[in-house]
């Protein structure tokens, strides 16, 4: 049907498009909070991964070295094991417990200490790595050598060089920082996309639109409440996120509020951006049920290929391209560069103009398959 | 009834969808403050010229003209003086009847009491339900509530008591002309024929897109006698459904 709202905005008795246009906000947003799938993907779902990720996340690295039974205990080597953070020694376990431990990788080596009874060296250090560990293997075998260093040069002077060594004190990069962000990005692609396809393919399926069309209403205030509501239920998301991840598990926010700020501007392209996929998808889908499909691959890729779990410079070459022509990878950039490196909008500008592009693009689409009937 | 004032008029309404001709030269009028009947068969062309007045469709020709205010034109006006209850419509997802009439009251621009519009259709009680839940005769009452709220001076019906039981049916007949008392002019299609003749004041008989007989359901029915007409049946003083009725009582179920 043609548009025929030729009258002006106020019409006869002085409609009011902006009361028109918040009523819907209001409608909607009740609509959306009582929905379980938005609360689900827009909140449940990140959180569970960021408390899991939050949780096993930010110890760093540690190896698990197991003291082979009857070795000496009461000797410097162990002693010294004992006090490296990075080494968790386990000294009651069964030979044949470690054997099996070794294969799996679950131990990253065995070690015993023996005194030597003919005197000098005190004592010899057997260690014995597995191939199912290599890289934890390395490590320990440094913080061997380092030990042993210390140990045998105790009261020497060096005869060549001392290595002097110092370590700036950097901002500690926890995986919550890396996790959040992606899972922030997550929220508002699912809220964006699977929301807003879903609210107007079943406002058109179930004549309410052709209804709200008997009342004066705009369809210029129809999109436009819809989305006030989407945004301001992502955005309350957002926030929420933000909140649990700086207060619950030490997520970076360098300039604190500024930067809650900042992230919120980006979450607000996002969603705005994504929320045109949600209008392409609602036009495609012929049914209800061909919604989740349709609307999954537009989600799946960018949640495994946007850097949501991992960094993008861990997948092969060959993937890296189609990663960086994706929408999320940019706003997850962007995120990541805002809370923890501080940087403000302006220095985002790149990701935010691919951003937008995206968004010119799938209203562009948007506009040709959208239907209200 | 005689000389009364139109309140709409519809003059040479032709409607085509590709190659069929739904509605082919419709001319009628609709006076004030009556309530007046589109009946016909299914695919006749009702809801069709129905929704081209409620300034839904769009037409193919012909003039329509709604309180003095042309659909061409003035289709914002026209939407603020009417009251639309569509055929199988449904509302906004997980909101209560009183949320969807603020959303309603919105749109519409205007400032009502949802505890008052409810209790007009006598659904108070229902006020923190989902319309979803609502039964089949509450949901057309519920309907019929929304329609109300911009105080319009018309309201359409489009088949409101199909599927309905019989004392559903009847309630809704009470309220229907209740509204018409308190001022509204009323126009509904239907396929029932008992209906029409206790609820119309005029009636309008759509066939195949045309209007082929048009008056007071009295006076079709006496000048149809007029020609000879005589029922093959001896005509008793009551029917079938007054029998369920005193069986079941008048009382209406929810």
């Amino acid at each position: 049907m043609e548009d025929k709202k030729l009258d002006s905005p106020s019409g006869a008795g002085g409609y009011n498009h902006t009361k028109a246009t918040l009523a819907l906000a209001k409608a909607s947003f009740r609509s959306i909070t009582r929905s379980p799938s938005a609360v689900i993907f827009t909140l449940a779902f990140p959180l569970i991964f960021i408390i899991v990720f939050g949780f096993i996340g930010g110890g760093g690295i540690k190896l698990d070295v197991a003291v082979a039974p009857g070795s000496d205990l009461n000797n410097p080597v162990i002693i010294a094991l004992e006090k490296t953070s990075v080494i968790r020694l386990t000294k009651n376990d069964t030979q044949e417990n470690i054997d099996k431990s070794l294969e799996k990788g679950a131990y990253d080596a065995l070690i015993s200490v023996e005194k030597n009874p003919n005197g000098l060296p005190a004592y010899f250090t057997n260690v014995k790595y597995t191939s199912a560990s290599l890289t934890n293997g390395n490590v320990l075998k440094s913080v061997l050598n380092d030990i042993a260093h210390q140990l045998n040069t105790v009261n020497q002077k060096p005869a060549v060089t001392e290595i002097r060594a110092t370590t700036v004190t950097g901002r500690l990069h926890r995986t919550i920082d890396f996790i959040l962000p992606g899972q922030l990005g997550f929220s508002l692609l699912s809220t964006g996309v699977f929301g807003t396809a879903f609210i107007f393919f079943a406002l058109r399926q179930n004549l309410v639109i052709k209804r709200f069309f008997a009342t004066p209403v705009r369809r210029s205030s129809i999109v436009l409440g819809e989305a006030i509501a989407r945004i301001g239920f992502a955005l309350l998301g957002a926030l929420f996120i933000i909140l649990i991840g700086h207060f619950c598990f030490q997520f970076t926010l360098i300039n604190g509020a500024l930067t809650v700020l900042n992230m919120l501007v980006l979450a607000t392209i996002g969603v705005i951006v994504f929320m045109g996929f949600g209008f392409v998808v609602s036009g495609l889908a012929k049914s209800e049920s061909t919604i989740p499909p349709i609307s999954n691959i537009i989600t799946l890729p960018q949640f495994l290929l946007s850097g949501t779990f991992f960094s993008i410079n861990a997948f092969p070459a060959w993937l890296q391209p189609i990663s960086r022509a994706l929408p999320l990878t940019y706003l997850n950039d962007a995120m990541r560069k805002v809370a923890f490196e501080g940087a403000n909008l302006w220095d985002v500008k790149q990701q935010i103009l691919i951003m937008l592009l995206w968004g010119i693009g799938i209203y562009a689409v948007a506009v040709k398959t959208f239907k209200w009937e | 009834m005689t000389d009364r004032k139109a309140i709409i008029s519809v003059s040479n309404l032709v409607k085509h969808y590709d190659d069929f001709k739904a509605v082919q030269g419709l001319s009628f009028e609709v006076y004030e403050n009556e309530i007046f009947g589109l009946l016909g068969p299914n695919g006749a062309g009702k809801t069709t010229t129905l929704e081209i007045i409620e300034t839904l469709r769009s037409k193919t020709s012909g003039e329509v003209t709604v309180d003095g205010l042309n659909i061409d034109t003035n289709a914002s006006a026209i939407k603020q003086i009417i009251g639309v209850q569509l055929q199988a419509a449904g509302y906004y997802p997980n909101l209560n009847l009183v949320e969807l009439l603020e959303l309603f009251a919105g749109l519409y621009g205007t400032n009502i009491s949802p505890m008052e519009m409810l209790a007009k259709v006598n659904l108070q009680d229902k006020a923190k339900a989902k319309y979803k839940e609502l039964s089949g005769g509450q949901k057309q009452r519920f309907s019929i509530a929304t329609t109300l709220i911009n105080s319009p001076k018309i309201i359409f019906l489009d088949e409101p008591t199909t599927g309905l039981d019989p004392q559903a049916r009847r309630n809704l007949w009470d309220l229907i002309s209740e509204i018409r008392n308190s001022g509204t002019t009323v126009v509904l299609t239907t396929h029932y024929m008992d209906e029409a003749e206790q609820l119309c004041d005029r009636v309008a008989f759509v066939e195949a897109g045309k209007i082929i007989a048009l008056d007071t359901p009295d006076k079709l029915i006496d000048n149809l006698i007029a020609s000879g007409f005589e029922r093959k049946k001896e005509v008793k003083a009551a029917n079938l459904e007054d029998v369920f009725i005193s069986l079941t009582g008048k009382e209406w179920r929810e």
